[in-house]
């Protein structure tokens, strides 16, 4: 397959990628190119300029900073988090579903960077970074400029990202409770090459006492967007979590979610799957923080 | 145009290849190792995997100029020099895992890899280490015991060694 690009621009550091983005605002980054290829077949040819972000060192690692921040760098393979000791100790969850996407050869190759601005609802690392309140560091020639990724989402397949703009870094605030549980459950057909049919992830603090001191619980292909479950989050919030809440957590879940009819699977199908899948990752993300029903 | 510089199964090679050409079409065309097959062209099928710095990835999904540096490995590098099969190919023979033989250099790679650093895999690593591998034909069976075949064998020959 020969595609249509004018230019592939391989740049050595970030202010080159940067400084070349101003001059051609057009232009596309590239990391592992599982999505942005694939786009460009289903277009018409047009010659397009591609910025290749492999040498790129600033979108590289990831970090623990000593305010407990969890840095993690754009232009990291979902094989790279499925290896992190800092994501497995610090949001489990990612690492599961950095392993449930794909196939071993797209985790060696896409980016979470590149999985974000992809813009899809289905992204698999969505619902654990809208869960964590990830916020999103863009660069530009401009300077830099600092997203929330519950507001980066602009609906399907389109994202807040201005023309110029690299995504460089994910932040995602450490848990201020005594101890922290989370997990991301994906509902696909089939365990690999799969899309989630509904994804679900939700991070627990629990305090000492056992009351539920911090929240978050995102939802993926429940709406147009990965959202987040708010609902369910104030319903849980400072109380202890037993077997007849959970009934209301998947019931207020479902409150907030807006599924669709596809050919992929029914509405209704969808919707008894987010109750389900909330109720199942709320227990589990306390019960992994210490908490007990 | 742009000139690369890659490693392929061992040998250096430099040369031009177009912006927009993947790595695929350049494995195949230019260095004319056609062992690598194109198959889906979305990364969905496997048959184009080769290792890239040691790691399976579908080199469907990669421009050829954004692999400048790497080293790649495709089926023919697996072969011994003499032309004999690596064990791990004698395996696939061994079990009659390949009907068609289209999915089969791709199942080989991945194969690979995951004896390269797990020389002893359960029946659940070996299939999630071939998740991102097709066979139409659907000789995964026969796949699942080629590779603990050769596992076995590459065991035994480390013990010969000894």
């Amino acid at each position: 397959m020969l595609y249509s690009v004018k230019e592939l621009y391989r740049p050595e550091t970030l202010e080159d990628a940067l400084r070349y983005l101003a001059e051609y605002p057009d232009a596309r980054p590239i990391a592992g190119g599982t999505d942005v290829l694939v786009s460009m077949r289903k277009k018409k040819p047009e010659d397009v300029r591609l910025v290749g972000l492999q040498n790129l060192q600033e979108l590289r690692g990831i970090r623990r900073r000593e305010d407990g921040v969890v840095e993690i760098g754009a232009y990291n393979t979902f094989t790279d988090l499925a290896n992190c000791p800092i994501i497995a100790e610090s949001v489990p969850m990612l690492r599961t579903a950095a392993l449930a996407m794909g196939g071993p050869q797209i985790q060696n190759a896409a980016t979470i960077g590149g999985n974000v601005c992809n813009g899809a609802t289905s992204a698999d690392s969505a619902p654990a970074l809208f869960a964590r309140d990830a916020v999103l560091v863009l660069r530009s020639a401009q300077g830099e400029r600092r997203v929330p990724i519950t507001e980066f989402y602009d609906g399907p397949g389109r994202v807040k990202r201005q023309s110029g703009e690299i995504l460089v870094t994910i932040e995602l605030p450490p848990c201020q409770a005594d101890s922290y549980g989370d997990c991301y459950i994906k509902f696909s057909t089939r365990k690999a090459m799969d899309l989630a049919l509904i994804g679900c992830a939700a991070a627990c603090g629990v305090a000492k006492d056992g009351t539920i001191a911090q929240v978050g619980i995102a939802l993926g292909v429940a709406a147009p967007t990965p959202i987040r479950a708010a609902e369910a989050e104030a319903f849980l919030k400072g109380k202890r979590l037993t077997e007849d809440m959970l009934e209301q957590v998947g019931e207020l879940a479902l409150a907030t979610a807006k599924p669709r009819d596809s050919w992929r699977a029914s509405k209704a199908y969808r919707e008894q799957i987010i109750k389900t899948l909330a109720r199942r990752a709320v227990r589990a993300a306390y019960e992994m923080a210490g908490g007990a029903l | 145009m742009q000139t690369i510089h890659i490693k392929i199964n061992g040998k250096d090679w430099t040369g031009p290849v177009e912006d927009g050409e993947t790595l695929v079409d350049m494995i195949r065309y230019r260095l004319g190792l056609t062992g690598t097959k194109r198959g889906c062209e979305v990364g969905e099928c496997g048959a184009c995997t080769v290792l890239i710095d040691g790691v399976p990835n579908a080199s469907c999904m990669m421009l050829a100029a954004l692999a400048d540096g790497k080293s790649i490995t495709t089926i023919e590098g697996l072969t011994n020099e003499d032309g004999s099969l690596s064990p791990i190919q004698q395996a696939f023979v061994d079990a009659a895992a390949v009907q068609c033989g289209y999915c089969t250099p791709g199942m080989i790679l991945s194969a690979y890899a995951l004896l390269q650093h797990n020389p002893h895999p359960t029946r659940e690593e070996i299939k999630v280490a071939l998740s991102g591998n097709m066979c139409r034909c659907a000789t995964y069976e026969q796949v699942m015991e080629a590779v603990e075949r050769a596992s076995d064998l590459l065991a035994a020959a480390v013990v010969s060694k000894e």
